[in-house]
């Protein structure tokens, strides 16, 4: 069974659904991103597992016990708030022992804990200064810290690298991978930022408007998103989706797509079983910007690539790759080339489709065809 | 023109700031004249007053019409000076600003971090309350005190200067609080602190500029009320500005200037002492917030 479970919840204010029918489960050491963006609930979700909002409806279990009902200190849980939420008027050193002061647990014990969490978090130095004289880094760590020393059964994270400079947010990021995997604690994570997600999950849940939209890996939210909203969000460039068509070409399936001159048909995926019904007939053809790229780049262990002659537009060189852009059924598309690769803007190149990452959605219900 | 352009804007700069430190100075002069006043015509004695020239320093100073303000002048029907009016006061003005302010604390406290369904109509009506005028409740109250048991008793007072009080203090807090990061109470919250745990720990510490401005805006006007203090005291709990009152305008004997000047200026001190000395807490806080950031 898993360690942290939640059923069937809904959540409203008044006559609003910030949440509706929220399943999700995440095992022993697990680390669980709740990714979307903003308003779509993912704050609240967290907040309904800390017990500081009260849910509608449904159920939520650690480790096998039902706290739906209990107040936030019975949760066995430690939460790092976005904006870190220290104790201004206390120490580095009473923040991070607060909790267990409230709790009764004698001075020289508490000290005791404090001391090893400092040691761990580097922050040994700071322990006797106010949150005011730290900087957004240190301030980090100290949040950190607060949440470490209890040793709760799930950790809860708000954002806590959103008030971060790029870098920071890199190394922190880091570092809290780092620290998942030594303690192997159990990890619940909310983010707006995809590429944070991605690295850190164990398991991602997609949100949007109050709906859960996907559960599951990393990969699996990458190579096989299960609606359009879930493709455009994740990655970075995001996927290209293309309206395109499905024809019968020589016997087989074939994928037709407008260019600002004309059309391109190359043979469609025979993988994907559904697309046999959908001869005729409209569909998005969705290709990740690094499926898309020269043929020389290409991937050559790809059981099905396919070239096209594409008009290159614009052209972004990156440093270490090359975008290039161009028009396909009538949206910019982005291919992701070699870095030297020798094209030229306005030029007319082959383009190599991997088509074992395409994946295609129902322009009616966005829906992922299988 | 290059050269001397800067030389006229330096020129005209320090006319400017002349002029603006003259008009200071005047504004300066005329508000303290009356202060200035009442000090030197206090440290007179009678007859010098009365041979005229009130703006003019004292040929023999004296301490005497402060010695008699403080403890031998008649008041009432007694000799005893503003000593135990001041002492009544006291008595009046710091329970009823200590507890106003608390009130007003937790008040603010719960209207912004444990919102409730209608806290925005309570706490309209309590911001009604500020602008209630004092002589409509004049009768209620002192049917209220009444019923109480607590009519002409300083504690009669301090419950009607709390009760008026609370509006402000409320409004205040509850302004300063909604600024409070909600995170910082939810922290606490998962670290287990209780409601008032969490009030006392967390936010009473972080309240220092506001605690101030409370206290300064309560002191002065609970200690500076007349209305109430003349119409709920007894004999035994008039407070200073109702005996200062009846020191004054007594229509019996002399009137003896000086000793009503040095009177009012005791009556005055307090309010100031409290100024002087928060009013730099004050400031200092601000301080503090504005380099945090």
């Amino acid at each position: 069974m898993a360690f942290l479970e939640i059923r069937n919840l809904s959540k409203s204010f008044g006559p609003v659904d910030v949440l509706r029918d929220i399943s999700l489960e995440i095992e022993k050491g697990g680390f669980l991103v709740l990714v979307g963006p903003s308003g779509c609930g993912k704050s609240t979700l967290l907040n309904t597992i800390a017990g500081l909002e009260s849910i509608t409806k449904g159920e939520i279990h650690i480790a096998g016990r039902d706290i739906a009902g209990e107040p936030p200190s019975k949760r066995d849980i430690a939460m790092v708030f976005q904006s870190y939420a220290l104790y201004p008027n206390m120490t580095v050193e009473q923040n991070i022992g607060f909790g267990m002061e409230i709790r009764g647990v004698p001075k020289d014990e508490r000290d005791k804990a404090i001391g090893e969490v400092a040691e761990m978090l580097q922050i040994a130095h700071l322990l006797k200064r106010k949150p005011s004289q730290l900087s957004g880094g240190q301030r980090q760590r100290v949040a950190m810290g607060r949440a470490l020393v209890r040793d709760p059964q799930v950790f809860l994270f708000d954002e806590p690298l959103s008030n971060l400079d790029a870098k920071l947010r890199v190394d922190m990021r880091t570092e809290i991978k780092r620290l998942h995997q030594r303690m192997g604690a159990t990890i619940v994570y909310v983010t707006h930022d995809q590429i944070e997600a991605m690295t850190l999950a164990t398991k991602i849940a997609v949100l949007k408007d109050g709906y859960l939209q996907q559960f599951g890996t990393p990969r699996e939210i990458y190579n096989q998103p299960a609606n359009i909203f879930v493709a455009d969000f994740m990655g970075s460039p995001s996927m290209n989706l293309i309206p395109a068509r499905i024809e019968e070409w020589d016997g087989a399936l074939a994928i037709a797509m407008k260019t600002s001159s004309g059309e391109i048909r190359i043979a469609a995926p025979t993988r994907i079983g559904a697309l046999k019904a959908r001869a005729g007939g409209e569909v998005i053809f969705g290709i990740r910007p690094e499926a898309l790229t020269d043929p020389e780049g290409a991937d050559h262990t790809g059981k099905q690539v396919e070239k096209a002659d594409c008009l290159i537009d614009v052209l972004e060189p990156a440093g270490s790759d090359t975008f290039a852009i161009t028009q396909l059924g009538g949206k910019e598309v982005i291919a992701r080339m070699r870095a030297d690769a020798s094209v030229e803007p306005g030029q007319i190149v082959p383009l190599a489709f991997n088509l074992d990452k395409a994946v295609f959605f129902d322009p009616a219900t966005e829906q992922r065809l299988v | 023109m290059s050269a001397s352009s800067p030389d006229i804007a330096v020129r005209h700069n320090i006319l400017s700031r002349l002029l603006i430190h003259v008009a200071l100075a005047v504004f300066a002069i005329y508000y303290l004249l009356p202060l200035y006043v009442m000090l030197v015509n206090s440290l007179k004695p009678l007859d010098e007053i009365r041979a005229g020239g009130m703006l003019s320093l004292p040929q023999t100073w004296t301490a005497a019409p402060w010695l008699s303000a403080w403890s031998t002048a008649q008041i009432g029907v007694e000799a005893t000076g503003l000593r135990p009016y001041f002492v009544n006061s006291i008595l009046m003005v710091i329970p009823a600003v200590t507890i106003s302010t608390l009130l007003g604390a937790l008040n603010g406290y719960v209207l912004t971090k444990w919102r409730f369904r209608g806290d925005t109509v309570i706490f309209g009506l309590m911001l009604l309350a500020c602008f209630i005028p004092f002589q409509i409740v004049l009768i209620p109250m002192a049917r209220v005190l009444g019923i109480l048991g607590l009519a002409g008793t300083t504690w009669g007072l301090v419950m009607v200067h709390v009760v008026y009080g609370l509006g402000f203090t409320t409004l205040f807090f509850r302004n300063y609080y909604e600024a409070f990061p909600t995170e910082l109470v939810r922290a606490a919250q998962i670290d287990g602190a209780t409601f008032f745990q969490i009030f006392r720990r967390i936010l009473l510490p972080s309240s220092g500029p506001i605690i101030v401005v409370t206290v300064i805006w309560q002191f002065t006007n609970i200690w500076n009320d007349f209305l109430f203090g003349a119409s709920f005291a007894d004999f035994d709990s008039i407070p200073m500005t109702v005996a200062l009152n009846n020191l004054v305008s007594s229509s019996t004997g002399v009137k003896e200037y000086n000793v009503h000047f040095a009177g009012a200026i005791l009556a005055a001190l307090p309010t100031l002492v409290v100024y002087v000395v928060s009013g730099r807490y004050f400031v200092r806080g601000l301080m503090a917030g504005a380099v945090k950031g």
